[in-house]
């Protein structure tokens, strides 16, 4: 659906009213995933391996089972063998089969009459391991003598010779990378590691299952997604998908965490087994084992620029891990790494290795924020080194309209220029720094992403409207849906509620990722409402005896089109749906469709770090945040997603990582010592929204949740590195290795 | 091991109910009382989903044992509005979009109410040391912060 070039006195679109499930959500009235409970329902809890690598001998059930009070256990013996590997990878997640493939990996659980019971049963399992040397790191993942994660999991894709833990490859570019280095006036070539994080949502994973003898189910579960919930357990469960009721709860939190299961599989093989609802919620040490971390990373970049500063050749080679089982993420990172700029040579190359670790699950803009770190922490340097402003360098080799991005496709309108140039007239770029303080910038980009969504906009007789729509909103989507239906109708906010829907409520909507709902889903509403105004248009019509193309919606009411049409006083949504009844029923729009036409994402930030030349403790003393939304339909949930992202980042770039000993058992899984960033720990996120329209849709509007996690990693290192004079080419850049950088530089 | 039984007070209202000695007050909050407007986000009191208070004091619920509550007065974020009247910080958190997901904002708002109550007038500095006890994954704090402010600005002048 095209930009309507022609539209701009929006009555709805870009106010700011109060969302529809914020009461809920201030009072406490919100119900999330462990919130519900049922009639005779049973507490479970999960037995988790205690070693990074080992197979499973033998496990003894019988004295749990004997335990009053039990009343259920299983192990991956009460699950079938899917045929699909990506379902049998999933569900040997959820329940490890012949070996365990990392630290807290499940390998049996309990129902029991509460939760005392559940885990005093934990404790009588007896499980035998065999324990097999693990591997942690990516780059020792790699080596032909490391020990093998999986076997014959390769693609096809991946060259011969590498070891079975490499799953993917992938290379992407243009032009000839050899011709443009011997142009450069300057080469760069630098290695960088990132750690892996987590998406750190502060509700845990938590699920209520019921499940009868019958095959039929019923699940409340936090989720991104709740059809795809639906259908990865019943494939597990080998239910039909219309047998298995899924409703999502509200949900605390996901970032790509909560888009596949991890527990309700297991909850509902439990509940089948006892004959009784199951509520499952893990807890945080088990949210930080066992459910999706990022990937880590190993990244070479070779940057070629002339003494002007333009880019001209540039390659990356990316070395990613998404834990135990293969992973495409790599993909990701390779397309994104060089996305904003404008490049006649360029490639990059990227690894999956299998690792001792938790299996990978999306984290906003899964794969960009440390192929972009490499990138952007590379031209810095050059800027450094040849003396050029590092706005104008990007502006310099920027992408625009037109160009051929790295990865294959041809950019059509795009904001990132118009960031740029923002964040240059912005007074924070030129704003006095303090002592030991720097400025960095850093450019970021995401894909965005359209595809499945389902929309039914029901017109009520007393003019009200009920949008039902299948995506768990995380962001303030609901509120977004109702403005668009508003807008479309030309009735106000106030008269519109939009629900999200469980999976018997509506048809089939894709998981809520990839910035894709308020394009996606508000795309389908905008259809979904033209579909009721054509409906309401031809009760009209029928009213008044005259042709239904000859009636037009005007200002949220039917109307004749012209004079000629004849001469009636205009019908209202509310007079038209108080009679609905006499003129053929009730009145609904729909629609149903793929959508595509989402339309990238850029973005740029600015930010200032003073770091402590005693301790190499750092702190962001300002942030300023710039991105394009395309039309920014709730300003604040906009504002909400820059912000949010880009404190993530912040967290990324200075504090979080998952820590291994030499034994392969994760040292930190708590909030204590996985540490997110705190309210004291960050400044104002001010934040600029440009609005360069995606001529994908007909506001303009383009996904805004994820392009904010991506710059905040090398804005980061670039303040530093100009603030303290220390390069930092490892994340995170926590206070022991900035104090040793110091240190080495003397 | 035998149950104990409690007698106290939430939101005002006086509650009996027993509970197992090692329970937390959280669990019997949200299990034995059906109050799960207090969340359970870390169980080992670093990220403040289940704050309340006791007798006045902000704690974190599942750092307080069940039995403590005994002739205690507890408050909770169903206890803020009155009936059908939003707190002030109920209805500047939805005014300044001053949520996300949610999840954290119950043990927000206690906490907010608390400082409020001991600190009326605090600067930016002082409500981002106050509230580190209580993550936000969403919304990184800047509206929180001036919701929280405008509120205190209200109240100041009501």
């Amino acid at each position: 659906m095209a930009f309507d070039e022609t539209k701009h006195d929006y009555k709805v679109i870009g106010t700011r009213p109060v969302r529809p499930d914020g009461i809920d959500k201030v009072t406490g009235r919100a119900l999330y995933g462990a919130d519900l409970s049922a009639p005779g329902m049973l507490t479970a809890a999960i037995l988790r391996s205690p070693h990074a690598h080992a197979k499973i001998v033998k496990i003894d059930t019988s004295k749990a089972e004997a335990m009053a009070g039990v009343k259920a256990v299983v192990t991956s013996r009460d699950f079938g063998l899917p045929e699909d590997q990506d379902l049998r990878d999933t569900q040997d997640n959820c329940m490890a089969r012949d070996k365990v493939l990392y630290d807290g990996h499940a390998v049996a659980a309990v129902a029991a009459i509460n939760a005392q019971v559940a885990k005093a049963a934990l404790k009588a399992i007896e499980v035998e391991y065999e324990k097999l040397p693990h591997v942690i790191d990516v780059d020792d993942a790699m080596k032909g003598d490391a020990p093998l994660v999986l076997e014959g999991r390769a693609l096809e894709t991946v060259p011969e010779g590498w070891s079975q833990n490499v799953t993917n490859y992938c290379e992407f570019g243009h032009g000839d990378l050899d011709d443009g280095f011997a142009r450069a006036d300057l080469i760069v070539e630098r290695s960088f590691k990132t750690g892996a994080t987590h998406q750190g949502y502060i509700e845990p994973h938590a699920c209520l299952a019921s499940m009868g003898p019958d095959g039929r189910g019923e699940l409340w579960c936090c989720t991104q997604g709740q059809y795809m919930v639906r259908e990865v357990c019943a494939g597990i469960m080998e239910i039909e998908a219309s047998q298995l009721k899924v409703t999502p709860s509200e949900i605390g939190g996901g970032f790509g965490g909560k888009t596949t299961v991890f527990i309700e599989p297991v909850a509902l093989a439990l509940s089948r087994k006892a004959g009784r609802p199951v509520k499952l919620v893990m807890t945080r040490e088990e949210v930080f084992r066992a459910s999706g971390p990022t990937i880590h990373s190993s990244t070479d970049v070779k940057i070629g620029m002339t003494k002007d500063g333009t880019i001209t050749a540039a390659r990356a080679d990316l070395r990613y891990s998404g834990g135990c089982y293969p992973n495409g993420t790599c993909e990701m990172g390779a397309q994104a790494a060089f996305a904003p700029y404008d490049l006649k040579a360029v490639r990059t190359y990227g690894w999956n290795a299998l690792t001792n670790r938790p299996k990978e699950i999306s984290y906003r803009a899964p794969g960009a924020p440390t192929a972009i770190y490499a990138v952007e922490s590379v031209v810095d340097e050059m800027c450094q080194k040849l003396g050029l402003d590092p706005v104008d360098v990007r502006l310099k080799n920027a992408a625009d309209k037109g160009t051929k991005s790295s990865y294959g496709v041809t950019f059509e309108d795009i904001g990132l220029k118009a960031t740029l140039e923002a964040a240059k007239a912005h007074p924070h770029y030129t704003a006095p720094l303090g002592p030991n303080q720097g400025r960095g910038l850093s450019c970021g980009f995401w894909f965005n992403f359209g595809g499945n969504a389902s929309v039914t906009l029901s017109v009520n007789t007393d003019g009200t409207v009920n949008v039902t729509e299948g995506n768990p909103d995380i962001g303030g989507s609901r509120a977004s849906i109702s403005m668009i239906a508003a807008e479309e109708l030309g009735i106000g906010y106030d008269r519109v509620r939009t629900i999200v829907a469980d999976t018997t409520s509506i048809g089939h909507s894709d998981t809520t990722d990839g910035s894709r709902v308020t394009f996606t889903v508000g795309l389908a509403t905008i259809k979904a409402a033209r579909d009721a105004k054509t409906k309401m248009c031809a009760r009209a019509a029928a009213l008044w005896g005259i042709d239904p193309e000859a009636v037009e919606w005007v200002d949220g009411a039917a109307q004749p089109s012209g004079p000629n049409a004849g001469k009636f006083p205009p019908m209202s949504l509310a007079e038209i749906a108080a009679v609905s009844f006499q003129t053929g029923g009730p009145i609904a729009g729909h629609h149903e469709s793929n959508a595509d036409g989402a339309g990238v994402s850029f973005g740029v930030h600015l930010c200032d770090i003073e770091v402590d030349p005693e301790t190499g403790a750092s702190k962001v003393v300002r942030y300023t945040v710039f991105q394009d939304a395309g039309k920014a339909i709730h300003p604040d949930y906009v504002e909400g997603q820059l912000q949010g992202g880009a404190v993530q980042g912040i967290g990324w770039a200075l504090n979080e990582e998952y820590i291994y000993g030499e034994d392969g058992i994760l040292q930190n899984p708590g909030f204590l010592d996985y540490r997110v960033p705190v309210a004291s720990d960050l400044p104002p996120i001010d934040t600029v929204i440009l609005e360069v329209p995606n001529p994908g849709h007909p506001y303009g509007v383009r996904g805004v949740g994820e392009t904010s996690i991506v710059p905040p990693l090398a804005a980061i290192a670039n303040a530093m590195s100009r603030g303290a004079g220390v390069r930092l080419t490892q994340l995170p850049m926590s206070p022991p290795r900035v104090l040793s950088a110091l240190m080495a530089k003397g | 091991m035998k149950s104990i039984p409690v007698s106290t007070t939430v939101n005002g209202d006086a509650v009996d109910f027993v509970c197992a000695p090692g329970e937390t007050l959280l669990d019997a909050l949200r299990n034995r009382l059906s109050l799960t407007g207090a969340k359970e986000g870390c169980g080992t009191g670093d990220c403040g989903a289940c704050s309340v208070t006791l007798n006045g004091r902000l704690v974190c619920s599942c750092l307080v044992l069940a039995a403590e509550a005994e002739g205690a007065e507890v408050g909770t974020v169903e206890g803020m509005a009155d009936h059908d009247k939003l707190h002030v910080l109920q209805q500047s958190f939805l005014d300044h979009a001053a949520l996300q997901c949610g999840i954290c904002t119950p043990g927000i708002l206690v906490a907010s109410k608390a400082l409020l109550e001991e600190n009326p007038e605090p600067t930016d500095e002082e409500v981002r040391y106050w509230l580190a006890g209580n993550l936000c994954r969403c919304t990184g704090y800047d509206k929180i912060v001036r919701a929280v402010q405008d509120a205190a600005a209200k109240m100041r002048s009501a």
